[in-house]
């Protein structure tokens, strides 16, 4: 069915023939068949990634095909999302070994993207907790793949943007909780310094990352909230939360109901925003026990959050940079602070180490920045790139939508091995995708 | 607990009810042509609600497995649901004799063969419940589903003739007539979003109107009305218009 899709953040918009499928010949007819197409989960990256033409949806292939609650480890086709998972996970007493900061996502699209979250200093990224999954390759033929078998296929899936194959199943390993609840810490950080320092203290944490104030210059330049948590023991809850330790979250959202126009963003209100965010903490430091929902996906409970960006849309711009790279990443605040071109949620983390063909991240800091669509932008960001070049950094597919492919190339130093592997397994760019196209990965 | 038997497990209307029943706290068993295709529904049904599904092969064509097929059933189903059905292009079943007949033979034959079997154990028993997918295209001929929609129009008069003879001996009967579905039986078709629902929303109505034992359903309400414009229009002004 021809529709007009887009991703998160609302940029860019085309025109797909979006088809979906069930039972696995479907998508066997479906890769048979001539044209290319790009598979697509939830559509919950942010730029180009999931738009093509013609797309596969995967979210009607969302069966549970087995979950042992003694060890731990679930297995499932490719669409089900996390949202779903947490709900049969979690009252058995296991989460998530990953996730990202929504819960929206498939899991199909989570290892396309090899998603990371608050615990990679600790845990990596998901690639690293899938025991195998299968793969339907442009042939037609579906390959079990892990990290030991067929490993060169398993690396380049993880993170391969869907460029491979059609990822349509997943076996991988949860981890144990005794309570749905998180212990947290938030600590203000009266500048980019002082936030570093905490980030170094307290890395025995499981979950962190931290909120920054772009826009504040002087003594309080990169102020910012740091929150830390640990899921919570039987011990760390209260009376009430003990008697139902691993109760579900409610569901309770509000709609952002339609686009805010372009213009009800601009440094005043963005000001007085990130004022209100920094100031609603009023002491030092608090502790408390959370729920995992607004812990781990606060804006979840806000569906259709994106639209406050207004009809342009806007893009994510996540960089990685070493952890010697601080003046880097100073130099990008400060850019981005004159620049007044706005970004409500700033967050940084500190990725651990990781190896990896085509995945994201990699020892450094990671700064995601939202950006709205307008003039100058692009302009902007390819300034922004330098920088990010020059410190040895890269920038994460899942948010792209603008990057240029020598960007691509200047960052992920095992680039010509992605395509080498993409030529084997999709060698007639039966898979491809607009960012595919614009990044030269799948010849046009 | 009770125990639902789906006959047509494959289709998108089935794997709703399926689920809804299941979430409801029902047992599943699910019926299809080819049961290994419904193996990851089982799992996924069984994972998620807690309930026990078993899957079955059941060829809606062949006739004469009918009676040991519902025999074979352990336990007996509480509730048979018949979901199974064909739609080809009506141009396509015009032209072909063989699509004509399937067509026939799935929607009206085969779902009348089974349910007969079915419906003979609930009167025996003197309880069960029997729920029939018909459609709004049998409640009247028209030219662009003239062949489906006579095979439904026969399958909503069985139905209604099953209800009538069943009633005094406690085994209820549903007709359920659906208008559009967002199914891969409409995926081509491209219809009103307004007229369309989906087969999620489609199993929760089921669901309540199984409930308060309903007799007939329409699926969204307001098809009620359209169709009753629809049948009465008279024949001589109704011939001349292209529905």
């Amino acid at each position: 069915m021809k529709k007009q899709i887009a991703n998160w953040g609302n940029y860019p918009v085309m025109e797909s023939d979006e088809q979906s499928f069930v039972f696995l010949p479907q998508l066997n007819d479906m890769v048979a068949n001539g044209s290319t197409f790009i598979a697509r989960g939830n559509g919950r990256c942010y730029g180009d990634a999931s738009l093509a033409d013609c797309t596969i949806s995967t979210l009607k292939y969302d069966k549970m095909l087995a979950f042992d609650t003694n060890k731990g480890i679930f297995e499932c086709q490719s669409g089900l999302t996390l949202d779903q998972i947490l709900t049969v996970i979690v009252p058995s007493g296991w989460f998530l070994p990953v996730t990202p900061g929504t819960k929206f996502i498939t899991i199909g699209g989570a290892i396309a993207s090899d998603v990371h979250g608050k615990n990679h200093h600790v845990d990596g990224s998901i690639s690293n907790h899938i025991i195998d999954m299968d793969v339907e390759l442009a042939s037609g033929e579906v390959v079990t793949c892990s990290p030991d078998n067929d490993d060169e296929l398993f690396e380049a899936t993880c993170g391969g943007m869907g460029l491979t194959g059609v990822i349509i199943r997943a076996k991988f390993r949860l981890k144990k909780i005794e309570s749905s609840y998180i212990s947290q810490k938030q600590i203000k950080a009266d500048n980019l310094f002082e936030l570093i320092e905490l980030f170094d203290r307290y890395k025995d944490y499981t979950y962190s990352v931290a909120w920054i104030d772009c826009l504040k210059k002087g003594k309080h330049f990169g102020r910012s909230i740091l929150m830390l948590g640990e899921h919570a023991t039987l011990s760390d809850l209260n009376e009430a939360q003990q008697t139902a330790p691993l109760k579900l979250p409610s569901d309770k959202t509000l709609v952002f109901p339609f686009n805010l126009p372009s213009w009800a963003l601009n440094k005043l209100t963005i000001k007085a925003f990130n004022f209100l965010y920094y100031s609603k903490n009023l002491k030092k430091e608090i502790n408390n026990v959370v729920s995992y929902q607004p812990f781990f996906y606060p804006l979840d409970a806000v569906l259709h959050w994106n639209r406050m960006y207004g009809k342009p849309g806007f893009v994510q711009y996540q960089f990685v940079l070493p952890l010697d790279a601080k003046q880097g990443l100073i130099e990008i605040l400060h850019r981005i602070g004159d620049a007044g071109l706005g970004s409500f949620l700033a967050v940084l983390k500190v990725f651990g180490k990781q190896e990896s063909i085509i995945s994201f991240p990699k020892e450094g800091y990671t700064l995601a920045l939202d950006f709205p669509v307008k003039q100058g932008l692009f302009g902007f960001l390819d300034e922004l790139d330098t920088i990010v070049l020059k410190h040895n950094g890269r920038l994460y597919l899942s948010k792209d939508a603008r990057m240029k492919p020598e960007m691509l190339a200047a960052g992920y130093p095992e680039l010509n091995k992605f395509k080498s592997i993409i030529k084997k397994y999709n060698p007639d760019g039966k898979f491809r995708s607009v960012q595919s196209d614009r990044l030269l990965l799948t010849e046009k | 607990m009770q125990t639902v038997l789906i006959l047509g497990a494959t289709s998108d209307i089935g794997i709703s009810i399926a689920k809804k029943f299941a979430s409801c706290k029902y047992n599943i068993q699910l019926a299809a042509r080819d049961a290994s295709q419904v193996l990851p529904l089982k799992s996924d049904i069984e994972i998620r609600y807690g309930v026990n599904c078993s899957v079955f092969d059941f060829d809606a064509l062949k006739f004469d497995t009918h009676a040991s097929f519902f025999g074979s059933l352990s336990p007996q189903p509480d509730i048979t649901i018949c979901v199974f059905g064909v739609m080809y292009e009506e141009a396509d079943a015009f032209d072909d004799w063989e699509l004509t007949r399937r067509t026939i033979d799935t929607n009206y034959t085969g779902a009348v063969s089974i349910l007969n079997i079915a419906a003979k154990h609930y009167l025996s028993q003197k309880s069960g419940t029997i729920i029939g997918i018909s459609s709004v295209a049998g409640d009247r001929g028209r030219a662009s589903r003239m062949i489906y929609g006579s095979s439904k129009a026969a399958f909503t008069a069985y139905l209604g003739g099953l209800r009538n003879m069943c009633f005094n001996d406690g085994v209820h009967v549903m007709t359920v007539k659906p208008g559009f579905v967002y199914t891969r039986m409409t995926a081509h078709m491209n219809p009103s979003k307004l007229l369309t629902s989906e087969p999620d929303y489609l199993a929760d109505v089921l669901y309540n109107a199984f409930l308060k034992k309903k007799n007939v359903i329409y699926i969204k309400w307001f098809w009620k009305y359209i169709m009753l414009i629809i049948k009465n229009i008279p024949e001589f002004q109704f011939k001349k218009m292209k529905l």
